[in-house]
């Protein structure tokens, strides 16, 4: 076969862990290399995927149709409610709104939008051209705000400025307009956000009634099932718990300054994240040791009837090896955990967006010879895939095609899942998905297990 | 039609931007890659978008734009880019189209690649560097598809001997679609060089190593030989002159250009087999005469479930087109015939083709998104709809069934497997069309009838 390299400029990004031996830690958090076809986004999509599962608000991309259309219905963030987001809203911008600016279309449907529609806020993501042609969306969305009398919100998102990071933070700061304007009147001392929770296929659904047994009132879950209303009043709580860490820990540390709310990390994925995630809100509440002992009784309860039904999967998948990219390297650790609990091992993990204490951690996590990489594309994955001769990769939609065709199983960890993978009941599902696949008797036609070509 | 009061928004999109329709385009070029002048998240969406149609991975590389980029142009990551894309794909082609971002700034990407190649010149062999212009604020996803198969005939086209051999741009058709019309010359004996033919590139087998590019398309030499073809015909109603492969091909080299719209029912049919054995001057085999007396016949028996049937239909504009005078030769009535597209010629095309429309109560509107569809749908009231998965909003909610066809397919499996054209895509057409209907009646029914 031949061989395939890593590209100049990325060699730094890219690592095998090999003990006894100094290792320089890998290089991360910077924008992609041009015409390295990189799995990352933009900043536009990190505004995007934070803010989408809002769903009673609209969501207005300003620019052309491609970014709106591009995200319509994207997610599997389900609401209880309202879902004014899964609607897409573009103002569509023709070569004359180039020209002579897009404001005035601006303007016009928003209030015709917010007419139609009625929604609680509204959102405006600027585009790529719409940081050039220099609209002022600021004055447009605080006139509209006026005329409406509803929080009409401008993010910053322009693609080309900055990584998907960036685009975390404005839609933050958006949130960050509307936290502090909602009454905290009623909100229990022993309450909770969960931050970086995103409802895909109900997941915070799950993981609200967990805490909810304990005898803790979730205040807002940003964003999933998302309600203005909600996060309007979210400085209420007595603690943020941070689920997806790279979107919203920066939300956290402005709630943490502005309003005194301390915040910790969790993950719900996988037995052992998610009883921690549980146990370390109740640490939060020393003064009440039944929401520990509810806390325990959960874990006890959910992990007597998972830990079973979890044998059949472990014994059918001992041995075999995984690879895993994803968007944020704090889900890679909770998988490497998951994948041991049911006999695999990892041989390679990588992020988009990591960071450097995230890469240091997943370093000392990792096994002998496992590859990390940051800010990967489908050469080097496959390249790694191969050499490592794994079993199974975990990623989104783009790399599932790439696990396909080598012959390779893949569970979908992605924001179009349909299948909760969160909570106890989601470590079943991820169990269950990933054995679906790597069990499967296709595989036996595929060329690297001595199918013809 | 009620619909003087245009709407400032667009709501649920009934079309794309252009670079996809480009990177599509250049997907059917052999051991090319497609490369976005702009920011990574065009190349990514796009990627995605694409990939939840066709199932297969589609590298799409960008130039990265960052602000610096912005305000200096984006000479330097353009010239990195393909740099770093020829390093690591060892491409012989380099398919790269703008995006609104770099066309915004007002790059001059011809000159830059000109730049690029003097300074690259004695480096690894130089991959052919195709350019076109695709600026997301004009236009659809279908105009960055013609804009890109045209760049590139323009790009590679050069005059030699007369061979026997004919030109054919498809489209923005499907994989199978693909397949089936390149059996068709096949068995005219006639070699065709088909723009693009991403047949097996978005539809093919699975792999022993890793290709960083699929094997398949259209090579670069054929293409060249594109100006020493006998004719080109082209499917298309609504492309313009100056953006026609075809059209360039009869200008610049005198070969003639046959242009007809996408061969979809038997009228449609019969034309293109017409045509090829007017240029071939060969008789069609027998096995189409065979297609085309099941597909006859599969009309008879099939016509009562259709007729007066109404439904929208909607789409590329040239699908729309074609599909409009199949609907009209089994009974059927489009009683919208929408498009997010805007060439100006959607209503003109489809009177050519369905004289009596009018009287018909068949609706023609361009420009439209799926609330603008769904607001006429209350008013006609159809039976079901024809179209992309992005119906499906627009069907569930109004219950409304959804008859899937074209490109996105993203809520069924096998969409790049469809076949529309021809004698054979047609009667695919229509056997799913009845079975709409069946199923649709036999739902409705208490009774629960086991014959149909």
């Amino acid at each position: 076969m031949e061989q395939i390299g890593i590209l100049e400029g990325r060699e730094r990004q890219v690592l095998e862990k090999k003990s006894g031996v100094a290792q320089a830690d890998i290089a991360c958090d910077t924008t992609s290399l041009s015409g390295s076809v990189s799995q990352r986004a933009c900043v536009f999509c990190g505004s995007r995927v934070v803010l989408y599962p809002v769903a009673d608000a609209i969501h207005l991309v300003h620019g052309p149709i491609g970014c709106a259309a591009y995200t319509w219905d994207i997610r599997g963030a389900v609401s209880s409610g309202p879902e004014l987001h899964r609607l897409s809203f573009s103002t569509d911008l023709q070569e004359m709104d180039v020209v002579y600016g897009g404001e005035k279309k601006l303007y016009r449907s928003l209030i015709e939008l917010i007419d139609q529609y009625q929604p609680k806020a509204a959102f405006i993501y600027s585009t790529c051209i719409v940081g050039l042609i220099g609209d002022d969306i600021d004055a447009v969305c605080k006139k509209v705000a006026k005329e409406t009398g509803i929080p009409v919100l401008p993010v910053h998102s322009e693609g080309f400025k900055g990584t998907k990071k960036d685009g975390y933070k404005a839609a933050c700061l958006a949130l960050m307009k509307l936290i502090g304007t909602g009454s905290t009147d009623g909100i229990s001392k022993y309450s909770i956000n969960i931050l970086g929770e995103f409802n895909l296929a109900g997941e915070a659904w799950i993981i609200r009634e967990y805490y909810e047994k304990m005898g803790i009132e979730v205040v807002a879950t940003m964003t999933g099932d998302g309600r203005i209303d909600a996060v309007r009043r979210a400085h209420g709580a007595s603690l943020n718990v941070v689920q997806c860490s790279g979107s919203m820990t920066w939300l956290a540390k402005e709630m943490e300054e502005k309003y005194g709310i301390p915040y910790i990390r969790v993950s719900y994925f996988g037995i052992e994240d998610m009883s921690k995630s549980l146990y370390d809100v109740a640490v939060h509440f020393p003064d009440r040791p039944e929401i520990m002992e509810a806390a325990k009784r959960i874990v006890s309860e959910e992990v007597k009837t998972l830990y079973p039904s979890l044998q059949k999967f472990k014994k059918a998948l001992q041995g075999k090896k995984a690879a895993i990219y994803v968007g944020g390297a704090f889900k890679t650790f909770s998988l490497i955990k998951a994948l041991r609990s049911i006999g695999m091992s990892v041989v390679l993990a990588g992020s988009q967006t990591g960071n450097k204490d995230d890469y240091a951690r997943l370093k000392e996590m990792c096994d002998e010879g496992t590859v990390i990489v940051d800010d990967s594309n489908p050469v080097e994955l496959s390249k790694f895939i191969l050499e490592k001769e794994a079993d199974l990769l975990i990623g989104g939609v783009k790399e599932r095609p790439i696990a396909f065709k080598l012959g390779v199983a893949f569970c979908d960890h992605n924001h179009e899942r349909k299948i909760p993978l969160a909570g106890f009941i989601g470590m079943y599902n991820f169990a269950l998905e990933v054995y679906q696949s790597v069990m499967s008797p296709v595989w036996q036609f595929a060329p690297r297990k001595g199918g013809s070509l | 039609m009620k619909h003087e009061h245009a709407k400032a928004a667009t709501q649920n999109a009934c079309k794309l931007c252009n670079p996809l329709g480009a990177c599509l385009a250049f997907r059917g070029i052999e051991n090319c890659v497609p490369f976005l002048h702009g920011s990574q998240g065009c190349a990514t969406y796009i990627r995605r978008y694409l990939i939840s149609h066709y199932k297969e991975p589609i590298d799409i590389a960008s130039s990265n734009f960052n602000e610096e980029t912005a305000v200096f142009g984006g000479s330097h990551n353009l010239k990195l880019g393909l740099k770093n894309v020829s390093d690591q794909y060892k491409p012989e082609v380099i398919g790269v189209a703008t995006t609104c971002l770099s066309e915004t700034i007002g790059d001059d990407v011809p000159g830059i690649l000109r730049e690029y190649k003097k300074e690259f010149k004695n480096g690894s062999p130089m991959p052919i560097i195709i350019h076109a212009s695709t600026p997301s604020y004009q236009g659809s996803h279908i105009d960055g598809f013609h804009a890109a198969v045209h760049a590139t005939v323009k790009a590679l086209a050069e005059k030699a001997v007369k061979q026997r051999m004919i030109n054919l741009f498809p489209n923005m058709v499907s994989p199978a679609d693909l397949r089936h019309l390149k059996e068709i010359f096949v068995d005219f004996g006639m070699p065709v060089m088909v723009l693009p033919d991403y047949s097996q590139t978005m539809d093919g087998g699975p792999w022993g190593e890793y290709h960083r590019i699929p094997p398949g398309g259209t090579p670069a030499i054929a293409i060249a030989s594109a100006a020493s073809a006998m004719a080109s015909i082209e499917f298309g109603s609504t492309i313009e002159a100056s953006k026609s492969a075809a059209e360039h091909l009869d200008v610049m080299f005198g070969i003639p250009a046959y242009r007809m719209p996408l061969p979809i029912g038997i009228k449609g049919s019969d034309k293109f087999f017409s045509l090829l054995e007017t240029v071939t001057g060969a008789k069609r085999a027998e096995k189409y005469e065979d297609e085309r007396r099941r597909l006859v016949d599969a009309y008879a028996d099939g016509h009562k479930y259709v007729f007066e049937k109404k439904v929208i239909i909607y789409g590329e504009e040239d699908l729309v087109i074609a599909m409009t005078a199949f609907l009209r030769e089994i009974g059927m009535v489009p009683v919208l015939c929408a498009s997010g597209g805007k060439s100006g010629l959607l209503k003109k095309r489809i009177a050519e083709l369905v004289p009596d429309m009018d009287e018909l109560g068949i609706n023609v509107r361009d420009g439209v998104d799926f609330v603008d569809i769904e607001e006429e749908s209350k008013i006609l009231q159809p039976d079901f709809l024809i179209g992309n998965s992005k119906g499906f909003t627009m069907s569930k909610k109004n219950s409304i069934p959804l008859l899937r066809l074209g490109f996105p397919i993203h809520d069924r499996f096998g969409g790049q497997r469809m076949h529309h054209l021809g004698y054979r895509g047609t009667l695919e057409l229509f056997d799913r069309i009845v079975n709409t209907v069946i199923e649709q009646r036999q739902n409705a029914s208490s009774i629960g009838y086991t014959y149909m």
